[in-house]
């Protein structure tokens, strides 16, 4: 089997059509289950009560945030060094679900914060970082954005989301520092070790924004690829 | 004619140089608006915060890194725009010189031409600040380690955006994120000062990042230069 078959976008873009379905259900189920159990079953936390319950959305969604990005990166590489219109397309759409997920977290961190730090937000290392990462992903689409020619658009947003990844480790880094030499930590992000159950509806939800970024992105990719293919006879003979 | 001459990288990277900097003298003032940016900038905390000489002693560093953070960042749009318009950047990059070198030499002009005053003036504005020697000192040096990377940064962003509308706009989304450790890492060294701890942690980390950024930035940017060129 040919492993590049699906590289091209004549060939992807059925597949998708498919996956897509697949993808959609299956984040329905995990990230209802997930937060079944999260918000139904899992005990209450003895220190933070019921408010602790934010976390199944909140943390699933920083993970996201941060893999997303990285993954888009990756798929800048790509579609710098094979050329791949594909990769790029990928990459561009990516960015605005990892940008969601970015907001979520940030948003749901502060409703959490709120009653238990006493303060919608704080300039803790882990915050500030993700806002920054925040910050990346809006100057990606915005110069994704603001160039017309869709092959100098690509390139050029590719090289930006490569040296975001390459920074982004060097800004948690100097963010710590700086949060340590302004104030020392009073609050401690990590806390008591978790149960099992909360352990585990966390990875159900997790997985459930996996399948669900899988769909959106997939989706959105598919309109990409209708949209600058939309001169070629296959475009013209799939419509639906 | 066919008696150019070949001429070697580095009296081209030199010439690149000189040009660039003759050039922008015989328009001073646009070099002159952006160094009194970054003055009228630093002053304005004054004016809104009050009198405190306290006050003001302990946000200084962080003021005066901030006021050359921005005011490095507003003249990136010049680093390649003109030489586009008129189209001596095409002519660079199709001669046969590597434009690696062109890259490197731009970012250099525009550090001697915004970062280098910025350094120069800084510590008179820290007297504003009530800042004494050893703070004035930390401060000349921090700026001097760090506003080459915000140039060297910068160009790459500078190459991104070459002749896009609202370019001046969108460089500071894309280059204000990244700036960040370099902000962190001086005003950090200035505010250890001021607290009476060693600084050399925020002064080393300041040389690590622009060490970095001498390898990777001017490489970038040829690379974003020829996609946004051709």
């Amino acid at each position: 089997m040919n492993l590049f078959k699906y590289a091209s976008p004549q060939t992807f873009y059925p597949l998708a059509g498919k996956l897509i379905l697949w993808f959609a259900i299956g984040a329905a189920i995990l990230i209802l289950v997930g937060l079944y159990i999260g918000l139904l079953v899992a005990p209450t936390d003895f220190q933070q009560g019921d408010s602790y319950r934010i976390i199944y959305i909140h943390v699933p969604a920083a993970w996201f945030s941060m893999f997303l990005y990285v993954v888009m990166a990756g798929y800048a590489i790509m579609g710098l060094t094979f050329n791949a219109k594909l990769a790029y397309m990928m990459a561009k759409s990516i960015a605005p679900t990892g940008a969601m997920f970015t907001f979520v977290a940030l948003i749901t961190g502060a409703f959490w914060g709120k009653p238990t730090w006493g303060a919608w937000w704080v300039w803790d290392a882990r915050l500030t970082s993700e806002l920054i990462l925040l910050f990346l992903y809006i100057g990606y689409m915005s110069l994704q954005a603001a160039i017309d020619d869709t092959r100098r658009s690509d390139r050029a947003s590719a090289i930006l989301a490569i040296v975001g990844v390459i920074n982004v480790p060097i800004i948690y880094f100097s963010v710590k520092w700086w949060n340590t030499l302004h104030q020392g930590s009073s609050i401690n992000t990590s806390g008591s070790s978790m149960a099992a159950i909360m352990l585990q509806a966390m990875l159900i939800v997790a997985i459930g924004f996996w399948l669900y970024s899988t769909a959106v992105i997939l989706t959105r990719v598919r309109r990409e690829i209708e949209e600058r293919a939309r001169n070629t006879a296959w475009v013209n003979e799939t419509k639906e | 004619m066919n008696n150019r001459q070949k001429i070697s990288a580095l009296s081209m990277m030199f010439r690149i140089l000189k040009r660039d900097i003759t050039v922008a003298w015989r328009r001073r003032s646009d070099v002159m608006s952006v160094f009194f940016f970054f003055i009228i900038a630093a002053s304005l905390f004054p004016l809104g915060l009050g009198v405190d000489l306290k006050l003001l002693h302990s946000i200084a560093p962080s003021v005066l890194w901030v006021a050359a953070l921005l005011s490095c960042m507003l003249s990136l749009p010049r680093m390649f725009e003109t030489d586009h318009v008129d189209g001596t950047l095409e002519q660079l990059i199709i001669s046969n010189q590597p434009i690696l070198l062109v890259a490197m030499m731009k970012m250099l002009a525009h550090w001697v031409l915004s970062g280098l005053p910025l350094v120069l003036i800084a510590p008179l504005i820290g007297l504003q600040f009530n800042l004494n020697m050893e703070e004035l000192q930390m401060l000349a040096l921090s700026l001097l380690l760090g506003t080459p990377t915000l140039s060297l940064i910068g160009g790459i962003g500078a190459a991104l955006t070459l002749g896009l509308r609202g370019g001046g706009v969108l460089i500071a989304l894309l280059v204000l994120p990244l700036y960040i450790p370099v902000l962190v890492f001086g005003s950090g060294a200035v505010n250890a000062v001021t607290m009476g701890m060693s600084a050399s942690g925020g002064v080393a980390l300041l040389g690590a990042v622009l060490a970095l950024a001498l390898i990777f930035a001017p490489l970038t940017a040829s690379y974003a230069l020829k996609i946004s060129v051709e």
